[in-house]
């Protein structure tokens, strides 16, 4: 299995290609992002009805639940990033890692202040320790810890293979995450999505009024993480790599 | 084997191991970690002897009361097989309403559930007024889909 993937790997790991592709990329990515999140938000706060029960307070959705997938997707991409940095010894997954992880950290913050504003006027309460809140706390105890074990050794790389277990080892949040509401009594609401998608019975709790506005906020939300990782990315791999030659071209240094 | 090829085992060893010792862990806790007990739970006696614990359940349509001239309020907490009266002088949250969940912090005294905070627990159902759906009311373990709708149409 390693001949062709590790190919394909090693082409696009390749820090002077990847600084080349990756600034159309996160161009087109920009665009999107902007495009998605003005038709999203419009879409939410204006066209999207009021809820049944909670009027227009339900609006917060928009924020709330995209900010909340990308914690998640945001925390499956650190390990990710970290399997391939750590198996093909790939300097670019660490510093993809080193830029998406607070980008994470941002998202899964957006998600708790969202969801206790939220909260208050709903539920009664702005915090709750049950197992959806504090799954997704501690999911964020984890980015800050990934964070800062990368910059916690003398050595850089030795940073970038700590920080790479640990997101590899705290994936393992992820699912606990997901499936909280299912595993435990909580006092968070479950899923707006149900049944499986791969057997044709995926569907949601949200009338299609409400729902595409929130979809369009995920993709725009997605695009913004790809704009930003890679605009990130590309300022990590400049300044690890400034002794080399096509860094210092790239950055005009004689 | 390649250092690619062990590196790879390594990190496959490591996850076996933490997915092992997390998915044990989990299934220990699972009957735990519960953020509030239903009225069945209660009946079985899961409930602790003394102190506050937190039950959860719909609103029995029909059942609340309130005090004219006081915050009281009375209603009968249920998940469809158990059902618990109880009793709270507040605030209620603005969710609080008739087939509604809440979950609610106190003590039992006397069979009945001397509440000192109520928390509303709604459904995941998003929709405009005049539609009907079965995500309107949470679900609360053991009770049937579709909240107190079906429960007070039950035969």
């Amino acid at each position: 299995m390693s001949g062709r993937w590790s190919r394909w790997i090693h082409r696009w790991a390749s820090p002077p290609y990847f600084y080349r592709v990756s600034r159309p990329w996160g161009r087109a990515f920009a665009v999107v992002s902007f495009v998605a999140i003005a038709i999203g938000l419009y879409g939410g706060l204006w066209l999207a009805p009021p809820d049944f029960q909670q009027g227009n307070g339900f609006r917060i959705i928009y924020m709330h639940v995209p900010s909340a997938w990308m914690s998640l997707f945001i925390f499956v991409f650190l390990a990710v990033c970290g399997l391939i940095g750590l198996i093909w010894r790939i300097k670019l997954a660490h510093a993809m890692a080193s830029a998406a992880a607070p980008i994470g950290a941002a998202f899964t913050a957006i998600t708790l202040v969202t969801g206790s504003l939220w909260a208050k006027p709903m539920w009664g309460t702005f915090w709750v320790w049950d197992a959806r809140l504090t799954s997704e706390l501690i999911l964020f105890f984890l980015y800050l810890g990934v964070i800062a074990l990368s910059r916690s050794f003398e050595n850089p790389q030795t940073g970038d293979r700590a920080a790479a277990i640990l997101a590899i080892v705290g994936a393992v949040d992820v699912p606990i995450i997901h499936y909280s509401v299912d595993w435990w009594q909580t006092l968070h609401q479950g899923s707006i999505f149900r049944g499986n998608p791969f057997d044709g019975h995926l569907h949601t709790t949200v009338a299609p009024s409400m729902l595409w506005p929130l979809l369009v906020m995920w993709l725009g939300f997605m695009c913004y993480f790809g704009a930003l990782v890679l605009w990130r990315a590309r300022s990590e791999i400049l300044l690890r790599q400034l002794d080399t030659d096509w860094a210092r071209e790239a950055v005009g240094a004689p | 084997m390649t250092p690619r090829r062990q590196r790879m085992f390594m990190l496959a060893a490591m996850i076996v191991a933490v997915g092992a010792s997390v998915f044990f862990a989990l299934r220990a806790l699972h009957g735990e970690l519960l953020y509030y007990l239903t009225p069945t739970q209660v009946a079985e006696g899961r409930a602790p002897t003394s102190g506050d614990f937190r039950l959860g359940g719909l609103v029995l349509p029909g059942s609340v009361r309130r005090h004219p001239g006081s915050m009281t309020v009375r209603f009968v907490l249920t998940d469809g097989h158990h059902s618990i009266p109880v009793v709270f002088t507040g605030v209620l949250p603005d969710l609080f309403r008739p087939g509604q969940g809440v979950v609610a912090r106190g003590d039992l005294v006397k069979g009945t559930f001397v509440a000192n905070e109520i928390l509303a627990k709604h459904g995941p159902g998003y929709h405009p007024p005049g539609i009907h759906s079965r995500y309107n009311a949470p679900h609360i373990p053991g009770s049937l889909p579709g909240g107190t709708t079906a429960l007070v149409t039950r035969p």
